[in-house]
């Protein structure tokens, strides 16, 4: 589904990654992890496509289609989805009246009319329910004032709303309390399927204990060191990251 | 001839035609002896540095209509608020429309100018509170006041709350290549009244206008009066709003204006309190671009203990447009106990768009609480970010960031049709679809 080649990419002549290559199939968890300032939200910013960053060389294919000429919008609208570490407030524009936006804009990229208000509330409804998430928050203004946990559970019912079929999890466990972590998990596992694929970046090993990985890739000064199954996450709590370097 | 030049010979015509005996006729040739002697502001007054008017006096305007211009209800229809049920002032190139306007005398006056100027019953009310706050510094309120004939006049007594919104238009047909207008509107309102009041100008067609408006809004005890000024006039118009408020003991009067459209706006907004626990509330949101100006100048005079006000000001200026706000807030010796909150934030959303910001504090008492805050800003890279990897193209999302920004003024609208009818008109002015229910 993601096929990433030897990618190099930075920010004004810095150099962050350096060389990443990584093969994720339909169906799939992997998780990055890395200490701070190894590049994990750098490769999550450039996968979904924002532009601060410049890629200097490799190339980013998604269902075998380069998407590296692709703006976000785009991205998203093939089925990209980026849950952000620091999700954005925007005032006056309610949770509901957002998702709603969001869907159909890409409805509209498909050729497709809007979603019928009806069918959208069902799913509203039902995507709602399996985050625990109360009605009364659709209401309320698209993060604003909205508690680390709560804007970490609404970015997981955007995801679940969109439907993508890469979701790309950045720092999604920072924040979240324990039961919070656990909502935030079990909604994941209850969208997974093997059509789609979850790519978690995360710090500690914690939120892995929810999100069970296939793939552990460990990201250091911009490159994957090393690769394995979910015991490498394991290994790392024990002894950290200085063993890799 | 100058326009100065002009505005002497057709006073002088105007006095003629009316009749000189009244004490009207004293205060119009008061006002114009003020206007005659200080003529129009240069650049070279402080309160006139960033807003040249010398483009704006150049056209030779017609100070009357030539034309009784008749318009039609299809035509103009869609400048109303056609969802609620309000009473309506509507003026067609200086002049009252009485078919388009839905006027009242029960229990309270919802009428003109022209009626109150002349009828006997309105005679103590004229005399008693007509350009009585009007601030004799203002070269264009001495103007106005000169030439004042017609306008709306709404007079509402004790404990009443007026049942439906009023809604003020004064419409220029484009009959005279370069017109001029000068509406003079005098609202008063009663001890425990309340009152909603919304306020437009539009041009039908593109001609050059130049309209000097003066309100002057008097609030009695507990008096509540919500005014809204909606300024989105075509790109060939010009205004200069003059408008005066004085408030009596615990009255909250409250005024919004949106500037959206027109080629040069300057909106001089006055507030006088004049007893103890007032409340003052002054909220502003302009997007302009191209080369529109939009300039708010204000000022809150704190003459007694106990008082607040609340001033909001936020700006969205694109292409080569300037915007100013100028907030002047004095407390006088006696105002012990002021809360003044002031804040001014603007986005520039092009390299060459500008912004001139000026708070201008006097505070002459010593237990008072004054604030004021002053942003300067562009678009977060990171929220449009967040947007588009929605799947949100990167205009809309631009102008949801920006409808966002201007959110909390919108929000002080209290009249749920007019919020929509103005976040319909930003969508225009962004050029998006903001096809939310917001």
């Amino acid at each position: 589904m993601l096929s990433i080649k030897n990618l190099h990419a930075g920010l004004e002549n810095k150099e962050i990654l350096r060389g990443i290559d990584l093969e994720i199939k339909a169906g799939e968890i992997h998780a990055i992890m890395g200490p701070n300032g190894s590049g994990k939200s750098t490769l999550s910013s450039v996968i979904a496509g924002n532009e601060t960053y410049e890629v200097t060389q490799g190339e980013i294919l998604f269902e075998n289609e380069s998407i590296m000429g692709f703006s976000p919008e785009e991205r998203a609208h093939k089925g990209v989805f980026l849950s952000f570490q620091y999700p954005i407030e925007i005032p006056g524009v309610t949770v509901t009246n957002f998702i709603k936006t969001a869907i159909n804009e890409t409805r509209k990229s498909k050729g497709l009319e809007d979603m019928p208000a009806k069918d959208l509330l069902k799913l509203i409804r039902e995507k709602a329910a399996l985050l625990e998430i109360d009605r009364n928050f659709l209401s309320r203004s698209l993060n604003e004032g909205f508690s680390g946990g709560e804007k970490k559970r609404n970015e997981i019912f955007q995801m679940a709303m969109l439907e993508p079929k890469l979701a790309i999890l950045d720092e999604t466990d920072s924040g979240l309390d324990i039961d919070a972590l656990k909502i935030v998990a079990n909604g994941v596992n209850k969208l997974k399927n093997e059509n789609n694929a979850v790519l978690v970046i995360t710090h500690y090993q914690r939120l892995l204990d929810y999100i069970v990985p296939d793939f552990v890739h460990v990201l250091h000064n911009g490159k994957i060191v090393k690769s394995g199954g979910k015991e490498l996450a394991f290994e790392l709590e024990e002894k950290g990251y200085d063993w890799l370097k | 001839m100058d326009l100065k030049e002009k505005l002497i010979s057709s006073f002088l015509a105007f006095e003629n035609s009316t009749a000189t005996d009244t004490n009207i006729h004293q205060i119009r040739s008061e006002s114009f002896q003020l206007f005659e002697q200080h003529g129009f502001p240069s650049k070279k007054e402080e309160d006139w540095k960033y807003t040249s008017i010398r483009e704006v006096l150049k056209p030779d305007y017609r100070i009357f209509s030539s034309t009784e211009s008749d318009i039609n209800l299809n035509e103009v229809k869609k400048y109303f608020i056609h969802e609620i049920d309000t009473y309506k002032l509507i003026f067609v190139n200086g002049i009252y429309n009485s078919l388009l306007s839905t006027t009242t005398h029960d229990g309270v006056d919802i009428c003109v100018m022209s009626s109150a100027f002349t009828k006997p019953k309105y005679k103590m009310v004229v005399d008693f509170y007509f350009n009585k706050i009007i601030n004799k510094n203002q070269h264009f309120a001495n103007l106005n006041t000169s030439f004042a004939t017609e306008g709306a006049f709404i007079n509402i007594p004790k404990n009443v709350v007026v049942s439906k919104p009023i809604e003020i238009i004064y419409f220029n047909t484009g009959t005279d290549a370069e017109l001029m207008l000068q509406p003079r509107n005098l609202v008063v309102v009663g001890e425990n009244s309340h009152v909603q009041i919304m306020e437009r100008h539009q041009s039908l067609k593109e001609n050059t206008v130049l309209t000097n408006a003066v309100t002057e809004i008097f609030a009695h005890k507990r008096a509540i009066v919500d005014f809204y000024k909606i300024q989105n006039d075509l790109d060939t118009a010009s205004l200069i709003d003059n408008t005066f408020v004085s408030q009596q003991k615990e009255s909250i009067v409250s005024v919004n204006t949106f500037s959206f459209g027109g080629k040069f706006i300057r909106n001089n907004l006055e507030f006088y309190q004049e007893d103890e626990r007032i409340t003052s509330n002054l909220n502003g949101f302009s997007i302009i671009g191209k080369e529109q100006l939009a300039a708010n100048y204000t000022l809150v005079h704190h003459k007694q203990p106990n008082c607040e006000s609340h001033e909001l000001y936020k700006g969205i200026y694109a292409d080569q447009s300037t915007g100013v706000f100028n907030g002047k807030i004095i407390v006088d010796r006696d105002a012990q106990k002021t809360n003044a909150f002031q804040q001014n934030n603007s986005m520039l959303i092009d390299d060459n768009a500008s912004i001139n910001s000026k708070p201008q504090l006097e505070i002459f008492a010593d237990d008072v609480r004054c604030s004021h805050g002053c942003t300067i800003g562009q678009l977060d890279d990171k929220a449009i970010f967040y947007l588009r990897s929605r799947g949100i193209p990167e205009k809309e999302a631009k102008a949801l960031m920006l409808y966002a920004f201007g959110n909390d003024v919108l929000e002080k609208i209290k009249i749920p049709e007019l919020k929509t009818r103005i976040t319909k008109i930003i969508a225009m002015k962004l050029k998006v679809d903001l096809s939310l229910e917001l």
